[in-house]
């Protein structure tokens, strides 16, 4: 039901995520903000059980917080990934699994932009675009088809919409709204909110 | 380990702290030189009894990842194998090699809590550290039995090192030094501080240098 998407460019990551949050059958909110923000260049996007997300991805963000304020420097997105990751792995085979299904895109100053690829079996895959839920089997043979390495900001915000306006025409659910936000190497940017005609 | 703080009217001492930094002064010299292209760690060697069969060199110097590598003086045993959990624990975690400060931390935050819970005696160990990471570049730090640690550009630890630390006062020019120089004045130091007329590779003294994602070991060649 929920959808998340990320497109990485040359020096930036684009991403997406859906706003409904539901409950069985009945939409309880339209503007959810299933976005995280780890740090001044990195972004959790995060969905799956209710409680879950947020519960996850809030224990996420402070430790990573807790690094700065301990080290006095910032996680690197890889790093932040793979801490991600084995916080995943080590509560897989607890008592008390998290079933979430993440994306997680960050700036690193040496590395560059970079998207990562998180699903609630705590695989981690690095890779130029992604996307979760029903949506992305819509949407990644657009990306497969439409995406290139050398993207810019316009063009990838343009891919954006060509799979927001697929997820309109063919998917079952009514997805309103989309937040979308740009990471590049000056932080964080609120992108407008894309709202596909005919949607209500 | 009754005894261990002692009450007086003007001064709170923890006396086997420092009985074992008073031990760590008889201990072979070791000397760290920070570069500008690279740290190097040099150790006086002293076991030398012909018997010994020693295949590997380094009694003293250890590498953790990489990047980083410490020295241990006085008792090895005592902490041979404690910085290697912290250092890939942290790897473990996030799949990268632990910053310098943060392992030096991790282990000095261990020997603090020795002189003061326990009861058990602290670890007589004084050691160098030198390594590069990403957020400060190469990096020198020496800690002591009580678990206090600072960041140093040239320091000794061991037999002689008070003058030894003055000769690097001295000598040591700020933003000038390239591995080659400190190497030729690490050498003319431990010349003045170990009790031998002529160091030589027989005599034993290693040197350790760390350069960026790259290690080398070398025997000290005939001076």
């Amino acid at each position: 039901m929920e959808y998340l998407i990320g497109i990485q460019g040359q020096d930036f990551v684009l991403v997406a995520a859906d706003n409904i949050a539901a409950n069985s059958i009945i939409q309880m909110k339209q503007d959810q903000d299933k976005m995280f923000k780890l740090s001044d260049k990195i972004l959790l996007l995060c969905v799956g059980e209710a409680g879950d997300t947020v519960q996850f991805a809030e224990y996420i963000q402070k430790n990573i917080q807790l690094y700065k304020m301990r080290n006095g420097y910032e996680l690197s997105p890889k790093a932040a990934a793979n801490f991600t990751r084995k916080n995943l792995a080590d509560y897989l085979r607890s008592r008390t699994p998290y079933h979430v299904n993440l994306l997680l895109a960050g700036f690193d100053e040496t590395d560059g932009p970079g998207l990562y690829y998180m699903d609630h079996l705590s695989a981690l895959a690095k890779a130029p675009f992604a996307a979760h839920g029903y949506g992305a089997y819509l949407t990644l043979s657009i990306l497969d088809r439409y995406y290139r390495p050398d993207l810019t900001r316009d063009e990838a915000v343009d891919l954006l919409k060509k799979c927001i306006e697929e997820l309109n025409k063919r998917f079952i659910l009514n997805l309103p709204s989309f937040s979308v936000r740009l990471i590049d190497k000056e932080g964080i940017h609120d992108l407008e909110k894309l709202m596909p005609v005919g949607a209500k | 380990m009754s005894g261990k703080y002692v009450f007086s009217t003007s001064v709170c001492r923890l006396y086997q702290v420092e009985y074992a930094m008073e031990a760590i002064g008889h201990a072979g010299t070791c000397l760290g030189i920070l570069a500008n292209d690279g740290v190097l760690l040099a150790a006086e060697r002293r076991n030398i009894h012909k018997l010994l069969d020693e295949v590997f060199f380094s009694e003293k110097i250890y590498k953790l990842n990489e990047s980083k590598s410490r020295y241990i003086i006085y008792n090895i045993v005592e902490t041979y194998g404690i910085p290697f959990l912290p250092s890939h624990r942290y790897l473990l975690q996030y799949q990268e090699p632990i910053p310098c400060e943060q392992l030096v931390t991790a282990l000095c935050d261990i020997k603090q809590a020795y002189t003061q819970f326990g009861g058990k005696r602290p670890f007589g160990v004084s050691l160098l550290y030198m390594g590069w990471d990403k957020h400060y570049g190469f990096q020198l730090y020496q800690s002591d039995p009580s678990g206090n640690y600072g960041g140093w550009k040239a320091t000794c630890i061991g037999n002689n090192s008070a003058a030894a630390v003055s000769m690097l006062k001295q000598d040591f020019k700020e933003g000038e030094m390239s591995l080659s120089s400190a190497l030729a004045l690490a050498v003319k130091v431990l010349n003045k501080t170990m009790d031998v007329s002529k160091l030589s590779a027989e005599k034993g003294v290693y040197r350790d240098t760390c350069i960026q994602s790259a290690w080398s070991m070398q025997h000290m060649q005939q001076c």
